[in-house]
């Protein structure tokens, strides 16, 4: 047995949590799935390390994550592409690609600038962090205030033994998310009756502009309003990561993967569960459009 | 009256007329669970159902249609006594919207047995249906910035236990040292749908 292999976080930038794929099955106890809001993309990293694809790794929102490996690690960046560099004990200096399996060298410092375009990246490690499950799960739910801490300076993340296999390629060739207008796919319902009939149409006719009121928990568009036909309350049901709830003032929220399980306000649309990662890599101030399907 | 709507690619959103119907659906759908169907999570009148990809769609569907909840039978899922001390803020003015006396609302809390209808909001928060009609009150015009943990409540048709302290605009009337979110125990939720439970009053200390 060596020393414990270790991830030291030197500083955690705007936003880092720890996360895997959730916690399904816990809704009925007011408990949400959470976990990576760009599942996709966490489970690519994971399978370049030929880890279980549900393995722990870190969300970075926007950059700024400096870390230092204690032992010999090999890591994998996902998610959106940010200017990776690592500098070893003895000062040598290099760049580490994005969707590949690089090493982390003991004594090695990661620093993460911020990325060009997407909003998170993802950092696995291989063999995973292996921290206290809660519930079953890794995940950080940031409205429920479930899971591991948000890992701050001074955090030392625990590394799981390496798995059985190895890793079989050392780049994926994946799209980064998108720069320009984002395109997502969503199905009416199940309130779009709640609106005016033109409020449909209206969602997928012009573009929506993700505001700075965006987190894990949604995202706040602000874009043509949505006009209701029913002026009723609703009473509260369920939501899911991907829903278009629309509060009155007619401006909708993309719902992420710490929504809360259920909103009272009428839901219009669902992006689709494919388009849903893609969602959570829009940037503020980035625009989204709605194709209905 | 059951209406399935489809909600994203993922989900349903089966509509029920009344609270009692979506806990009596919800006992018939856990009772056996569906393949590929990872959450049920029933709300006032409706019941989700999330599966793990489009494909667990048809058979999620198949189940709410051939479900035949017991009618008339009461879910089960435990019975749990809550000892409150009566003494919440809103106690006054729940008394005031009621026109009953702070006295009578201790009865009507305590008189009832209530029942776990859904969770959501916070881990652990149950909406307890069931209770003393007379109890009905709307939520405060203003939400309380803190709410403390084991603060007892009422809203709507429901009453709640605060699992921990959280923001809140439910009316309060008492309190409880009772933890119904637990991390240590399993399952950590001491409420969950169909828990049955009875308010008993306490004196302080």
């Amino acid at each position: 047995m060596g020393d414990p292999r270790l991830l030291e976080v030197l500083a955690s930038g705007p936003m880092t949590t720890v996360q895997d794929l959730g916690r399904p099955g816990h809704g009925h106890l007011g408990v949400g799935r959470s976990g990576a809001a760009d599942r996709g993309s966490l489970r690519l990293a994971n399978r370049l390390l030929a880890n279980p694809e549900g393995a722990a790794a870190l969300e970075v929102t926007l950059g700024g994550l400096r870390v230092t490996a204690h032992g010999d690690l090999l890591v994998a960046l996902t998610g959106a592409p940010c200017p990776a560099t690592v500098t070893r004990r003895d000062g040598g200096r290099r760049q580490l690609g994005h969707n590949a399996v690089e090493p982390l060298p003991d004594g090695a410092t990661l620093r993460l600038g911020v990325p060009g375009r997407g909003l998170r990246t993802y950092l696995a490690v291989r063999g995973g962090l292996d921290l206290p499950p809660v519930l079953g799960s890794l995940a950080t739910d940031t409205l429920a205030g479930l899971g591991p801490p948000r890992p701050v300076q001074g955090a030392l993340l625990p590394v799981g033994p390496a798995p059985a296999g190895f890793p079989a390629l050392d780049l994926a060739p994946v799209a980064d998310p998108a720069c320009g207008d984002l395109l997502l796919h969503v199905l009416a319902g199940p309130r779009d009756d709640w609106f005016a009939p033109v409020a449909l149409d209206r969602l997928c006719a012009e573009p929506y502009t993700v505001t700075t009121e965006s987190d894990r928990v949604g995202m706040r568009l602000r874009g043509p309003v949505l006009e209701r036909a029913m002026r009723g309350e609703l009473p509260s049901e369920g939501v899911l990561p991907g829903a278009l709830q629309v509060p009155p003032s007619g401006q909708p929220t993309l719902f992420l993967a710490d929504h809360p399980l259920t909103g009272g306000y009428p839901v219009i649309a669902v992006v689709c569960s494919r388009d849903v990662d893609r969602a959570a890599q829009a940037r503020p101030g980035q625009r989204v459009r709605f194709r209905l399907i | 009256m059951r209406r399935v709507r489809r909600c994203g690619d993922t989900a349903l959103l089966v509509e029920l007329g009344r609270l009692e119907e979506v806990v009596a659906l919800y006992e018939a759908l856990t009772a056996e669970p569906v393949p590929g169907v990872t959450d049920v999570l029933p709300a006032a009148r409706t019941l989700l159902i999330r599966c793990d990809s489009p494909a667990g769609l048809g058979a999620a569907e198949s189940a709410v249609h051939a479900a035949r909840p017991a009618a008339g039978r009461p879910a089960r899922a435990g019975e749990v006594e809550i000892p409150v001390v009566y003494d919440g803020a809103d106690l006054a003015g729940v008394a005031a919207l009621t026109g009953l006396s702070e006295r009578e609302v201790v009865a009507a809390h305590t008189g009832t047995p209530w029942t776990v209808a859904f969770c959501g909001f916070a881990p652990g928060f149950g909406y307890l249906s069931g209770g003393d009609p007379r109890l009905v009150v709307p939520r405060r015009p203003e939400p309380r910035v803190r709410v403390p943990a084991g603060s007892v409540a009422l809203a709507a048709e429901f009453s709640a236990v605060y699992p921990r302290e959280s923001p809140g605009g439910w009316r309060l009337i008492g309190r409880t040292a009772l933890a119904v979110w637990d991390l240590a125990a399993d399952p950590p939720a001491l409420l969950r749908p169909g828990t049955r439970v009875r308010f008993t009053e306490v004196c302080d200390g």
